[in-house]
């Protein structure tokens, strides 16, 4: 039943929060190599679907299997950088001690662990900003130190939630290199986002609207399909359809 | 390994945030200092009014430790009484029968007023032919005051009240931030976090409750008869158990104002039953709730090793008691960590 290129594969998923419904029968497969893009308003559902794929929770119902295991193990774990909403950073440490900490916890050690560190801090362009307390940091700053940590331990999947919200287009386009550039390398981007031009930098899409997904499928054939000229439009149609 | 890291960042954590290192260790210092000024401070002086007492006898009254007015009568002293001059006076109306008249609206006032007068006269009337009672102790001594009964008591209250904030709000911190959640999205344990948390505070811990229980004895001049490592022993087991007890109960709380509404219900309860009041006067439906506070526990150690100087033999019972507490609170504290993560 499952394509062998996937590396996600998400089977029948239900969550239930009390008696709120926030997934609704979720099926999805997500190839190796691809970068993904959720789309949809706050509240559809997209942040506890990428929560579940990293490990943070489980299914009320179905499965999600990841790399051809079924989440959530600690050892598929490693093999995923997971970057949350909120930059989740330790404010009273500069950002060397805060990568430092991570990159212990994933088990990087000695000249590995420096090497990785002062490649990541390359990547997110913070190379001299590295012993700076990260409260000196500013937002975008964080955001970038942030993503730098979750690429610490060189994961095979990278699930970004909303990666660049807040973020000043200049800054969103280096940070869309960044994920360029690791996605060359082979790592699988699953990346949430409700701004509609950013979608368009994915490979493939999915629309999510009231915790089910309403449509799978590249820009261009999401737009050809429902005759539209944006993903916008494209969205309210097939919004529009199921309600 | 993981888990050094954990311990390593959070004393980094603390090392950085200068007023919070402050608070753990100047803040009981400082309030230790002042219960110590004022429960030792110096006995209070009644003020009493002698009225138509003859000279001779006045003379013979030993007025050191009063201040004494003579009035001529009973009207003068009466008015005295009710401006406050005076706590009280002492009428004499024949060679047999007095009478006392107090002021009366505060019992440590009056107690002192009437001890006072009751020495006194009781030299007076009995002469040289009072029997003299030599007084020998089991524990303590004539000169032990209120703070060293106190003293071990507030030195492990102090101890457990700032350790369970710190611990608690710091959680709460890294569940606010989202680190919590990052935390969880690596391959770290749930053990590992509690056991990283316990380690961090704990080193902190050691050197907190070392600076300030040698504050209390040897710069106020607690009480302390038993052996300094047995009082560390025992505040580290219960800043153990603040710690770990802390934690959990941040897991109840939203943000950091909710944490503090649980003093009131978590930590000041505990000091009624740690022996600062008498445990068998306590009402007997509210006494059962002793043995269930860790403080009751530290408190009663703390006492035998400072005020007893009993050793190990004594305390390691309550030692056991609170260190079962300790891993009561961790496992409960990795249950409550599978809010936020299942495995």
């Amino acid at each position: 039943m499952r394509n062998q290129n996937s590396c996600i594969s998400i089977q029948h998923v239900f969550k239930q929060f009390g008696k709120h419904e926030v997934l609704k029968d979720i099926n999805l497969e997500i190839e190796e190599g691809e970068i993904f893009g959720l789309l949809g308003p706050s509240g559809a559902g997209k942040s506890t679907l990428i929560k579940e794929l990293a490990g943070l929770d489980v299914p009320t119902s179905g499965e999600n299997y990841i790399f051809g295991e079924r989440m959530p193990t600690l050892k598929l774990m490693e093999r995923i950088g997971y970057m949350a909403q909120a930059d989740a950073l330790y404010e009273e440490l500069s950002a060397n001690e805060n990568l430092q900490f991570f990159a212990s916890l994933y088990g990087l050690k000695g000249k590995k662990k420096k090497e990785r560190i002062n490649e990541v801090m390359q990547l997110v362009d913070l190379s001299d900003h590295l012993n700076k307390p990260v409260s000196n940091y500013s937002g975008g700053m964080k955001r970038r130190l942030s993503l730098a940590i979750a690429l610490l331990h060189e994961p095979e999947m990278l699930i970004l939630d909303e990666p660049t919200v807040g973020i000043d287009p200049v800054l969103r386009k280096s940070i869309w290199d960044a994920f360029y550039d690791l996605n060359r390398k082979g790592t699988t981007i699953i990346v949430t986002t409700h701004v509609m031009d950013e979608a368009e930098k994915c490979d493939r899409l999915g629309l999510m609207r009231d915790g089910e997904l309403i449509a799978v499928g590249t820009a261009e054939a999401l737009r050809n399909e429902t005759n539209s000229d944006t993903i916008e439009q494209a969205f309210l149609v097939y919004g529009g359809a199921t309600s | 390994m993981r888990v050094i890291a954990l311990t390593k960042r959070i004393l980094q954590q603390l090392i950085r945030d200068k007023r919070t290192l402050g608070l753990l260790i100047f803040a009981p210092i400082l309030v230790l200092t002042m219960l110590h000024l004022v429960f030792n401070g110096d006995d209070y002086v009644p003020k009493v009014g002698l009225v138509e007492i003859p000279e001779a006898i006045v003379d013979q009254i030993d007025t050191t430790d009063a201040e004494v007015t003579i009035y001529t009568n009973e009207n003068d002293a009466q008015q005295a009484v009710h401006s406050e001059e005076i706590d009280g006076y002492i009428l004499l109306d024949d060679a047999t029968t007095s009478a006392v008249f107090l002021e009366g609206s505060d019992p440590s006032v009056n107690s002192a007023t009437l001890r006072w007068i009751q020495s006194a006269f009781s030299s007076l009337q009995q002469g040289e032919s009072a029997a003299q009672f030599e007084i020998d102790y089991l524990y303590g001594s004539s000169d032990m005051g209120p703070f060293d009964y106190f003293g071990p008591v507030l030195l492990g209250f102090f101890v457990f009240f700032f350790v369970f904030i710190i611990a608690g709000v710091s959680f709460i911190r890294e569940r606010t931030t989202g680190t919590l959640e990052r935390l969880l999205s690596t391959p770290l344990r749930k053990w590992e976090i509690v056991t990283g948390y316990v380690l961090g505070f704990g080193i902190f811990t050691i050197i907190q409750s070392t600076i300030i229980a040698w504050y209390a004895i040897y710069v106020l001049n607690m009480m302390m008869v038993g052996a300094f490592i047995y009082v560390l022993l025992i505040t580290l087991s219960l800043a153990l158990t603040a710690l770990t007890l802390g934690i959990l109960i941040s897991s109840f709380a939203n943000n950091e104002l909710q944490m503090i509404q649980f003093i009131p219900i978590v930590v000041i309860p505990q000091i009624f039953f740690s022996g600062l009041f008498n445990l068998e006067t306590i009402s007997d439906w509210l006494s059962w709730v002793g043995p269930f506070t860790p403080l009751y526990y530290a408190a009663d150690a703390l006492r035998d090793v400072m005020v007893r100087g009993h050793g190990f033999g004594e305390i390691f019972v309550n030692l056991i008691i609170l260190f079962g507490f300790s891993l009561l609170f961790m496992l409960l504290n990795g249950l409550a960590l599978r809010k936020y993560r299942k495995i």
